[in-house]
């Protein structure tokens, strides 16, 4: 693709680096005395600074959302959703995405040097939450002289920040965007995740988090983890269409012994070590984590319509048909709770093949859905 | 703006709030925002029809009302609205009970299978009416529970839902006329319901 000619992406860009010396204290207890979060930003903050948008990432996403970096062949995560054009319109809005903190693409984490010890945090690296991204994310926005987002947009464990963000900041965001999201994760979900990490904290080079230190890499524990939630981020049907039960190599002719691999096996092999060479154990170990964690209304009440009593926000949500991750069925508890919160809501539920995964797709109607949502957003408040 | 959604627009206090079930583009919430600022949720099943009203700086739910809409609290809305949909649902008479508890009052508008063009072409040709306003065949209408009426009225004595008011549109031209104001189970071609409990 030549960047030149493509005028529906922001292009090149850079990330930066916004350091914070003021200490953050956590949900957990404990205090990061200093920390850096890496973003980047796409579009024109306007006179105002009322056109800014925030977007949180998922799992294991980062602050590259859109375009592309100096010799990349591959643009952000979401480049469908971003840009001249795009449902979050570069030319209108001012887009700001981050690393979460805990991350491992720039911003404070389990690899970056622990100050009291001088090595790398690992494990030793503090749980974090939502709130606490959301808390971090804040003082973001401060540095960047933003009050108030036009909005807040997530999909997934990004969706979750941004209803937290509703409740933690009701004053700080006019529109929250809540998609292929939950208000807290079902028991398949948590054990999904429990599979995940006990691939990880089995392999032998985790080494109980210290294989920095022993300049090792729990490669084959980080990709079994990886294939295991590729598998629940497609659909059957998804899958079926892909990959079907074609073979990659061997056959079954009577009297053939070659070994036989199926396109899906080696699909999610690929999947895996790509993965295993480019995010951190700990990261992913702590991330899930935090998407266990997540309860919306656990402070109150386990009631999510006293939850979002508290939001001043107007709210779109989408869900997708085959998502069984995040089913819609998810979503539609958070969109009855809005409705009797009485607060502005709406809703769409997009036929999509693609699973969880359908949130990162240029899919017809999801893109149509959400521009149009976009286009009241700075224009009707 | 269909005649029936304009006859609705006075018994809709302002600041109030409203349920439009069925509110397909939104053009009637947009109408009530506009001119009586109330706050307004829509429900709706089409995909354009919902961007549409998406786009319009509307709050719009996609949902099926024939699945229930029990996820809407009691008395949680002034007014349920409810236009040119009783003859497509599942189970009108449900429908009807569900709008009073979720509103205090209800606005139902409905095609009068009563009306004499309709008598005359059913009794003429023996045929189900097709017209301008009823342009669909019998078998592939969306409109599955035409009634009367009469028989609207005689679900609402039987369910013990008080009619605060009836308004009609009749004549060709779309307004309300005389004969249908008289006579409206044999003139009416949209009949116009307040209602409550």
């Amino acid at each position: 693709m030549s960047l030149a000619v493509d005028s529906s992406s922001v292009g090149l860009v850079s990330p930066q680096v916004a350091r914070f010396e003021e200490p953050l204290l956590l949900a957990c207890g404990r205090t990061l005395d200093s920390y850096e979060l890496v973003y980047e930003t796409y579009g024109q903050l306007n006179a105002e600074r009322s056109n800014a948008v925030l977007v949180c990432h998922a799992l294991s996403g980062h602050h590259h959302a859109a375009g592309y970096h100096e010799g990349d062949k591959k643009p952000g995560w979401w480049e469908e959703c971003i840009g001249p054009g795009k449902p979050i319109d570069t030319e209108r809005f001012f887009v700001v995405s981050l690393n979460n903190l805990g991350g491992c693409h720039g911003s404070t984490g389990p690899m970056s040097i622990n100050p009291a010890s001088g090595k790398p945090w690992g494990p030793d690296f503090p749980s974090m939450r939502a709130r606490d991204w959301v808390h971090s994310q804040a003082r973001l926005a401060d540095r960047l002289g933003i009050d108030c987002w036009a909005a807040v947009i997530g999909g997934s464990l990004g969706g979750m920040q941004a209803m937290r963000w509703a409740l933690e900041y009701p004053d700080r965001l006019k529109h929250c965007v809540v998609i292929a999201a939950a208000l807290k994760l079902s028991a398949q979900n948590l054990a999904f995740n429990e599979v995940a990490r006990q691939a990880i904290l089995s392999d032998p080079a985790f080494d109980e988090g210290r294989y920095i230190d022993n300049g090792e890499i729990p490669a084959q524990g980080l990709a079994l983890a990886r294939m295991v939630g590729h598998i629940t981020y497609l659909s059957d049907n998804a899958m079926a269409a892909k990959f079907g039960r074609d073979l990659r190599s061997g056959s079954f002719n009577i009297g053939n012994d070659e070994a036989v691999e199926f396109q899906v096996q080696s699909y999610l092999r690929y999947q895996g070590s790509r993965f295993s060479g480019s995010f951190d154990a700990n990261t992913y170990v702590l991330m899930t984590r935090a998407l266990d964690f997540f309860d919306l209304a656990r402070e109150y009440d386990n009631d999510p319509v006293q939850a979002f009593s508290h939001a001043r926000c107007s709210f779109m949500v989408m869900s997708f048909s085959t998502d069984w991750r995040f089913s819609p069925e998810r979503s539609r508890e958070i969109v009855d709770a809005l409705i009797a919160a009485d607060k502005p809501v709406s809703y769409v539920e997009i036929e999509a093949d693609e699973g969880h995964d359908a949130f990162l797709m240029p899919i017809p109607r999801y893109l149509a859905a959400f521009s149009a949502y976009m286009r009241r957003v700075g224009v009707s408040d | 703006m269909r005649q029936d959604l304009t006859h609705i627009l006075r018994w809709i206090a302002s600041g109030s709030r409203v349920l439009d079930l069925g509110c397909a583009g939104g053009e009637f919430l947009q109408l009530l925002q506009d001119t009586r600022e109330v706050r307004g949720t829509g429900i709706e099943i089409d995909e354009d029809c919902i961007n549409a009203a998406i786009g319009r700086g509307l709050n719009i739910v996609e949902q099926n009302m024939d699945e229930g809409l029990d996820n809407f609290p009691d008395q949680s809305f002034d007014t349920v609205v409810m236009a040119h949909a009783l003859q497509a649902v599942h189970h009108p008479d449900l429908i009807l009970e569900e709008m009073l508890r979720i509103g205090r009052e209800g606005i139902v508008t409905f095609p009068n299978f009563g009306q004499w063009r309709c008598r005359l072409y059913l009794g003429l040709r023996g045929r189900m009416p097709v017209s301008r306003f009823m342009p669909y065949s019998w078998y592939d209408t969306p409109n599955i529970h035409f009634c009367t009426v009469e028989d609207f009225e005689a679900l609402c004595a039987e369910k013990g839902i008080r009619i605060l008011a009836r308004d009609v549109v009749g004549g060709q031209n779309g307004g309300t006329s005389r004969l249908a104001s008289l006579w409206p189970n044999l003139f009416a071609t949209t009949a116009i319901y307040h209602i409550t409990r």
